[in-house]
């Protein structure tokens, strides 16, 4: 049993806001939700199925189905961090493969920005976890942890600073063209190196964007996807895999994208060399380094050659990424990537990207999420997606 | 060197007493499963490798090894985080490395335990510094 054409992303919808003062955490929801079902061309009323994860107030999708009047007979809150958006589209096609759902609706959106929150040079309290104790006195960043996993990949395979930067040149050259990217203008490679350390060895330019916002994507039946008047977006195969320290026994050099990536193309039935866009996580540009090797675009270690001299910039390089701007430069929502991942997947097999980023004959891509920490324990998520 | 740093105390939970009340007697204890003959940590009661919960505490050496390690450069005080391989275990722990210059750090050196004072008077907190 597979998940291969048993359902397809009908809406797609990606909040233009980026600071949020104005905007309350569930009205943000709500209108990603808005916008995604119009996209596909539907209502609330026919969502049958609804999704979220950790970043939905109060008790999730209890809370946002009563604020935003569904009626539902399937819920799912799996929480993988920045990844559960991927892994709810997985999950939203297996329920719908089963029948227990036809319309499902996934929504994230988050106010880190306007709440102040020093996401990237403070610790996260993650309260009774059990490795809270053993960790959170050592003061544990997000940009620390991510920065541990460069050193040990610079240390085992000679990557250099100057090879995760070309990551952020590329992101730059498609963030200029949506004019809703927190950062527009191009960057060189001596710009994120010469940009202040954060975390030895990430520069700031070698960091995502903070940003408010959110997204939301609609998961329908065969049936109900041809009856809409949207491009097919068909879901071809998925693969999730949690990875941590593994008791101790800690391997900083590959990412659960060794796993999840390896599962989505046995079921979707392709290889890397298929895929004409990818979406990759980038919290970091490690992130994006390390899970390229790890989905098999390039052997494990050879990453900082593969991502060199522009080979992840659209109608430049063999690997066009993140053609949004990606976290790096356009938008990281409630600092949870995944959502914004599939968004600007599903734009490329719809030929609906902006035309200078988009992709010819762009039928095959691949969304990849990560979620928590690299550093620490993740969640891992890989969805291949086809236009039909 | 400037002067000595105390660390936020951690949150002691009835798992995991028996490691806490040793680091006030600058023990380093990691859970040792019997049945599989392997260490583990963070402890637990059962083993994350084998799942047999015949778990008990064994007191580390004191020497490892850097696997990986990050300065926190934009912090106010700014600090080294590190995963260090204990010498003999098998298993890499989070921790800091203190009293050292950051930029002489490397991946690979050899390093030595060293307690540090944590707010609270009952547990101290295993540190490493240089060997």
């Amino acid at each position: 049993m597979s998940i291969n054409g048993k359902a397809y992303i009908a809406g797609a919808f990606e909040h233009p806001v980026r600071n949020a003062v104005d905007k309350s955490l569930a009205q943000l929801h709500a209108e990603c939700a808005k916008g995604a079902l119009e996209d596909a061309g539907l209502t609330k009323d026919d969502v049958d199925g609804y999704f979220c994860a950790g970043d939905a107030p109060g008790l999730g999708p209890l809370a946002l189905a009563d604020y935003m009047g569904l009626k539902l007979r399937h819920v799912d809150s799996t929480e993988t961090g920045g990844s559960s958006y991927l892994v709810h589209v997985a999950h939203a096609a297996e329920a719908i493969a089963l029948g227990k759902c036809s319309v499902a609706l996934i929504t994230l959106a988050g106010r880190p920005k306007a709440e102040g929150m020093a996401t990237g040079t403070a610790p996260r309290d993650y309260g009774a976890s059990p490795d809270v104790a053993f960790e959170l006195p050592y003061a544990p960043v997000i940009t620390n942890m991510y920065g541990m996993c460069a050193m040990r990949h610079m240390h085992e395979f000679g990557t250099t600073s100057e090879q995760l930067a070309w990551i952020k040149v590329a992101a730059s050259h498609h963030a200029q063209h949506n004019p809703n990217a927190v950062l527009k203008n191009v960057v060189t490679v001596e710009d994120v190196v010469n940009s202040p350390i954060i975390a030895d060895p990430l520069h700031r330019l070698d960091c995502c964007v903070i940003s408010d916002g959110g997204g939301a994507l609609v998961v329908v039946s065969p049936e109900i996807a041809k009856s809409l008047k949207r491009p097919l977006v068909k879901v071809k195969g998925a693969g999730e895999a949690p990875k941590h320290q593994m008791g101790g026994r800690v391997d900083l050099t590959y990412s659960g994208a060794a796993f999840s990536g390896p599962a989505a193309f046995e079921e979707a039935g392709v290889k890397p060399s298929d895929i004409k866009y990818a979406s990759i996580y980038d919290s970091f540009t490690i992130t994006v380094l390390m899970q390229i090797e790890d989905l098999g675009f390039c052997a494990k270690g050879e990453g900082g050659n593969f991502v060199s001299d522009g080979n992840l910039i659209s109608g430049v390089g063999k690997l066009p990424f993140n053609t949004d701007g990606g976290g790096l430069c356009n938008n990281h929502p409630a600092n949870r990537g995944g959502m914004t991942k599939v968004i600007e997947a599903v734009r490329q097999l719809r030929g609906e990207a902006h035309p200078a980023v988009q992709v010819e004959n762009c039928d095959l891509a691949l969304a990849h999420g990560t979620g928590g920490s690299l550093g620490t324990r993740h969640g891992s998520a890989t969805l291949i997606l086809e236009r039909e | 060197m400037t002067e000595q740093k105390i660390f936020p105390a951690p949150s002691v939970d009835p798992e995991t007493k028996e490691f806490w009340a040793a680091t006030n007697e600058n023990k380093l204890l990691v859970r040792y499963c019997n049945s599989c003959e392997s260490y583990h940590h963070y402890p637990r009661t059962i083993c994350p490798h084998c799942g047999s919960d015949d778990t008990s505490y064994k007191q580390a050496s004191g020497t490892g090894t850097i696997y990986s390690y990050s300065v926190m450069r934009r912090a106010k005080e700014p600090y080294a985080i590190a995963y260090v391989t204990l010498d003999g275990m098998g298993i890499s722990m989070m921790t800091n490395i203190i009293d050292c210059d950051f930029d002489a750090l490397e991946i690979g050196q050899s390093v030595k335990l060293k307690f540090s004072p944590t707010t609270s008077d009952d547990v101290r907190l295993p540190t490493f510094t240089p060997a």
